[in-house]
C-alpha cells in the first residue's frame, strides 16, 4: 500500500466504514439508554452547540421586541386591567395570610413541626424556552438558564397555571426540562376534593396524563383537580397539575383507567418559572409519628 | 417500425452528444469547496435545525443538516466523510434532547446511501434528484424511529414523515443556495 500514490489511496470502503460507525453509534445508544457512564460527553457537546442555539433564538427575540412595541400602544388599558387583577389577588392573598396564621396556630397546638413557611417562600427564576424538540419522541424542552444561574437538577418548573415539568439535565448556560407528559415522568399528586393521594404519570402524548393503579371503585370524578402533594420533596405542595378528563371503570380490569389533562400549557409557553427545591423533606417522616403519639397519649 | 424508433433514438443521442460550443461555455464551472465553507454551511444548517418555532412556521420540520450532508456527500464525496456526519449527528442529538447516537447513526447511514447512489444521482439535474433524495431521507427517518422505539417511545403518527416531503421540496433551493458561492463564470474570451 505504501507504494500506491496518493490518488489511488481510498482507505476502507463505504460498507466497512459504515459498519464501524454503526457499531460506534449502537454502543453510544446503549450507553445512553442503559448505563450513562460518560455524562461529560453530553455536557461537552451541550457547551459546543450552545452558541448556535443562542443564535437560533435571535429571531424570537426580535419578534418579542416588535410585540412589545405594539403592546406599548395599549399600555393604559393593560394597566387598568392589571390593577383590577392586583386588587383581586390582594384580597386572596390576605385570606391566605389569615389561613396561614391559623394553620400555624393549629399545628402548634398539635405539637407539629412548623414547616409551612419554608414551602410558601419558594424562590423562583424566570427562564425562556430556548428549544422544543423536533420529533414526537422527546417530551423535553431546553431552557436558557443553567448551572451558571444556580439552577440545580430536580428543580420544579411551572408556568402561571401549574406544573410544567422538572429539570433533568444541566448544562452551564442551559438546562433540559422533562415535561409532565414524558413517559418516564411521574408527579406525586392528591385530589383537591378529598385529599386522595396518587401519582400521575405521562403517557408520551401531548395532552394526556394517567393515574395508574387506582382501584375501580375509587372516589374520583370527572373534573377533579389534582394538585401536587409535596411527597417526595421535589415539588412544593399545592400546585395544580391536572384535571381529570375521563374515567373508565371496567369491572373486568383490576384498575380504573383515569386520564387527566395537564393544566399548565406544557407545549405552549415561551416563559416558565424554575422553583427552588422544597426544603422540608426531612421533616415529614419525623412529624407523622409525633402526632400519632400525642393522640395515643390522649 | 423498430428501425424508425432506433433512428429517432440515435438522432436524440447525437443531439445530446454534440453539445454546441455555446452550450459548453454556457455551463457553470464549480470551484471545489474549501473545508471552511463546508463547516460553515453545516453550522448554519444546525442552527436552522435549532430554530425554536417548530410548532408555528416549520410545521413540517425539514432536517436541514441531513440535506446539507447529502448535498456535500453527493457532489464532493471526498470532502464529506462519515466521521463528520457522525459528529453532526451527536450535536443534533444533544440539542434535540434525544438519545445520544440516534441522529449520529441516521446521518452515517445517509452518507453510506449517498456514497452508493451518488454516481447515479450526479447524472440527474436537481429537480430529478429530489424524489431520490426523498428515498434517502425516508430511510433516515425509519432509522431514527427504530432507535426511538428501542428507547421505549411509541411509534409516531404518520405526520412524522412530513419531514421527508419537506426535505424533497427544499432540496432544489438548498442545493442551489449551497452551489451559488462555488460558481465560477467561465469567460469564453479568456484564452
Amino acid at each position: 500500500m505504501k507504494t500506491a500514490p496518493q490518488f489511488f489511496r481510498h482507505g476502507p470502503g463505504p460498507l466497512a466504514r459504515l459498519f464501524v460507525f454503526v457499531l460506534l453509534s449502537c454502543l453510544l445508544i446503549a450507553e445512553d439508554l442503559r448505563f450513562k457512564y460518560f455524562p461529560e460527553l453530553r455536557q461537552t457537546i451541550g457547551v459546543v452547540i450552545f452558541p448556535l442555539q443562542k443564535v437560533a433564538y435571535i429571531p424570537i427575540h426580535i419578534y418579542d421586541q416588535i410585540e412589545e412595541l405594539i403592546a406599548s400602544l395599549y399600555l393604559v388599558e393593560e394597566n387598568i386591567k392589571l390593577k383590577q387583577q392586583y386588587m383581586e389577588d390582594r384580597e386572596q392573598l390576605l385570606k391566605l395570610h389569615a389561613l396561614e396564621a391559623e394553620n400555624a396556630q393549629l399545628r402548634q397546638l398539635l405539637g407539629a413541626v412548623q414547616h409551612i413557611e419554608t414551602n410558601t417562600e419558594a424562590k423562583a427564576v424566570l427562564a425562556e424556552i430556548l428549544y422544543t424538540p423536533r420529533d414526537p419522541f422527546n417530551h423535553k424542552i431546553t431552557l436558557n438558564k443553567g448551572s451558571y444561574h444556580d439552577i440545580q437538577l430536580g428543580q420544579a418548573v411551572i408556568d402561571d397555571k401549574g406544573i410544567v415539568g422538572q429539570i433533568t439535565q444541566l448544562y452551564p448556560w442551559s438546562s433540559e426540562v422533562t415535561l409532565l407528559t414524558d413517559k418516564n415522568h411521574s408527579v406525586p399528586v392528591q385530589v383537591l376534593r378529598n385529599n386522595l393521594r396518587s401519582v400521575v404519570s405521562g403517557m408520551g402524548k401531548n395532552d394526556e396524563l394517567e393515574l395508574r393503579y387506582l382501584s375501580v371503585n375509587i372516589d374520583i370524578q370527572q373534573g377533579d383537580l389534582l394538585v401536587t402533594s409535596g411527597i417526595g420533596g421535589v415539588y412544593p405542595p399545592g400546585i395544580p397539575v391536572a384535571t381529570v378528563l375521563r374515567i373508565e371503570r371496567d369491572p373486568a380490569d383490576d384498575f380504573a383507567q383515569i386520564i387527566s389533562a395537564p393544566i399548565a400549557g406544557v407545549d405552549r409557553n415561551r416563559q416558565v418559572l424554575i422553583l427552588s427545591l422544597a426544603q422540608s423533606v426531612p421533616d415529614d417522616p419525623i412529624e407523622m409519628p409525633k402526632i400519632e403519639s400525642q393522640k395515643n397519649q390522649k | 417500425m423498430i428501425l424508425s424508433r432506433c433512428l429517432k433514438l440515435n438522432r436524440k443521442k447525437t443531439r445530446n452528444n454534440h453539445l454546441g460550443l455555446d452550450d459548453y461555455f454556457g455551463q457553470d464551472v464549480y470551484v471545489p469547496p474549501s473545508n471552511g465553507y463546508i463547516a460553515i454551511s453545516l453550522a448554519i444548517a444546525l442552527m436552522f435545525n435549532f430554530l425554536p418555532f417548530h410548532q408555528d412556521i416549520l410545521v413540517f420540520r425539514p432536517d436541514f443538516v441531513a440535506l446539507t450532508i447529502i448535498y456535500w456527500s453527493i457532489n464532493y464525496p471526498h470532502k464529506m466523510g462519515m466521521s463528520v456526519a457522525f459528529t453532526m449527528g451527536l450535536m443534533m442529538d444533544v440539542g434535540n434532547t434525544g438519545i445520544l447516537g440516534q441522529h449520529a447513526l441516521a446521518y452515517c447511514i445517509v452518507v453510506y446511501l449517498t456514497l452508493v447512489l451518488g454516481r447515479r444521482l450526479r447524472i440527474f439535474n436537481v429537480m430529478q434528484q429530489a424524489p431520490q433524495i426523498g428515498f434517502i431521507l425516508f430511510a433516515m427517518q425509519i432509522v431514527t424511529v427504530l432507535v426511538a422505539v428501542s428507547g421505549g417511545s411509541d411509534l409516531p403518527t404518520w405526520h412524522y414523515f412530513f419531514a421527508t416531503v419537506a426535505g424533497i421540496l427544499l432540496w432544489a433551493p438548498i442545493s442551489l443556495l449551497l452551489s451559488t458561492p462555488l460558481k465560477q463564470k467561465s469567460d469564453p474570451n479568456a484564452l
